[in-house]
């Protein structure tokens, strides 16, 4: 088995349009969620999300690159870009070879979708666009950034709603692990901020229309969000052999499967995860400081996950830091564990914690240190980050301080 | 066809009971409905109603709209629909 560093790290969300602007607003408990901006607001009963502000894509991308790249797209070139700059790898000859790119997205094009039914059957056109579906299938954007950066090993996108990150990410993982690709680009990406895409997630009656609260008494619901986060997954003597910074490494991971319900969450699959994780990175539970929790703000998941959390640690939950940054970015669903990575990489590499913001009221079902409201200075050595998805999917990883 | 035997109906079918089986008393949980359940019963209602439904499965106890009985629920029903009118 070989060791995994993350030597490269990109994002654009509603805090930041980098990894410096995110934690810096993550480590400012400041709150990336406002009121949604695009065609057909008003007619949602949902009208806040985290959105991305000030992201030009005309600028960015070219008139041949635009027709072929969804926002979802758009947001991962621009995170990956960060990433691999960051790392300083240049993908060639054998390396390019075996490496590749493992993405995470639930919808990938949606508003391509979007716009294109829009035009098709209100506006009662009969023609679309040649380049919609490459523009809207969930793996286009693995399949540019294979291209941008010369990866032609294992490439593939992984959808699991709200685990689709981790579980890429547990897969990228794998694969330098057990030697089979040098280094991998991963994470994921999501942008589901239009019309149909809300309106989606309104029907379930799930979302809050004032703010994202996980933890808190007073939590009403979820918030969601758009953006990309992207890692560059590097073998450990590969990135020391050329010098790369090493912002920490990965050190196992588990997934589950509930096998129960399709949107309720389970205290045992979730359990099942977090304790898979510690044992495949040989980790006993009093070393993990800090958890990057799933904390959706909903009532279901947030009193699930610490039930899980009390039953994996035992007296240790009470010694653990738990946050849910979702209060700040709000739900990227597919992209959410990349972005929430970062803060993961934050604690380890800073000594800052990121906290759950929004937090007003204590709830007996969630007696935690969720680090509320404000960041904290803590020194930790090793992290969970949790996911855990709509159908009842989960994938947890485990970080370490190299 | 009256807004009580409508309410029956939607119910009946979502807990796949007889009309029969269900009365002005009888809680969700009693017919054995659940959260999905609900969320599906309360979408049935505003499609036949033409009304809007305020609720939140987060927070189903503290909404405007009162789901503890089938008889609380009708009454909600008739409120909305004067509400709404128009």
């Amino acid at each position: 088995m070989k060791r995994v560093v993350i030597t490269g790290a990109g994002t654009i969300n509603a805090l930041g349009h980098s990894v410096a602007d995110t934690m810096t607003a993550m480590a400012e408990g400041r709150c990336g969620i406002g009121p949604l901006v695009f065609r057909d607001v008003e007619r949602l009963s949902i009208q806040i999300g985290g959105q991305v502000r000030g992201f030009e894509a005309d600028g960015r991308y070219n008139r041949q690159q635009m027709s072929l790249y969804d926002r979802f797209t758009q947001f991962t070139l621009a995170a990956a870009a960060e990433a691999i700059a960051q790392s300083g790898i240049t993908f060639s000859g054998e390396l390019a070879a075996k490496s590749g790119v493992v993405l995470g997205t639930a919808g990938g094009g949606v508003s391509t979708w979007d716009d294109n039914y829009r035009s098709v059957y209100e506006d009662g056109k009969n023609r679309v666009h040649p380049f919609v579906v490459p523009k809207l299938m969930n793996n286009a954007a693995a399949s540019h950034v294979s291209m941008e950066y010369n990866l032609k090993g294992p490439s593939f996108t992984v959808s699991t709603a709200c685990a689709s990150s981790n579980h890429a990410m547990a897969q990228a993982f794998q694969m330098v692990r057990t030697g089979m690709a040098p280094a991998m680009v991963t994470g994921g990406s999501e942008s589901m901020l239009c019309f149909g895409g809300v309106k989606a997630w309104e029907g379930l009656r799930v979302m809050s229309k004032d703010a994202c609260r996980p933890f808190s008494a007073n939590r009403n619901g979820m918030v969601q969000g758009e953006g990309a986060g992207i890692f560059v997954f590097e073998e450990y003597e590969h990135a020391r052999a050329r010098g790369a910074e090493i912002l920490c490494e990965v050190a196992g991971f588990a997934m589950s499967s509930d096998a129960t319900d399709i949107v309720m969450p389970s205290k045992n699959g979730a359990a099942r995860a977090i304790a898979g994780a510690l044992s495949d990175a040989q980790l006993n539970p009093e070393d993990v400081g800090y958890i990057n929790a799933h904390g959706t703000g909903t009532a279901a998941n947030d009193k699930t996950e610490c039930a899980a959390v009390a039953d994996v640690f035992g007296p240790h939950a009470d010694k653990l830091m738990i946050s849910s940054t979702k209060s700040m970015h709000g739900h990227l669903i597919g992209g959410t564990g990349a972005v929430e990575l970062l803060a993961c990489i934050m604690a380890l590499r800073d000594g800052v914690i990121a906290p759950t913001i929004g937090y007003e009221e204590a709830d007996p079902e969630c007696a935690l240190d969720v680090v509320p409201n404000e960041a904290r200075d803590a020194k930790v050595n090793v992290v969970l980050s949790n996911a855990f998805a709509f159908g009842g999917m989960n994938a947890v990883l485990a970080l370490r301080k190299v | 066809m009256s807004v009580t035997d409508k309410i029956f109906e939607i119910i009946a079918e979502q807990a796949v009971l007889e009309t029969s089986d269900v009365t002005m008393e009888s809680t969700l949980e009693d017919l054995g409905i659940d959260s999905l359940g609900l969320v599906e019963s309360i979408f049935a209602i505003e499609e036949e109603f033409d009304i809007t439904v305020p609720f939140n499965a987060n927070e189903p106890t503290n909404s405007d709209f009162d789901i503890s009985s089938v008889s609380k629920i009708i009454e909600g029903v008739e409120r909305l629909l004067k509400e709404q009118a128009g």
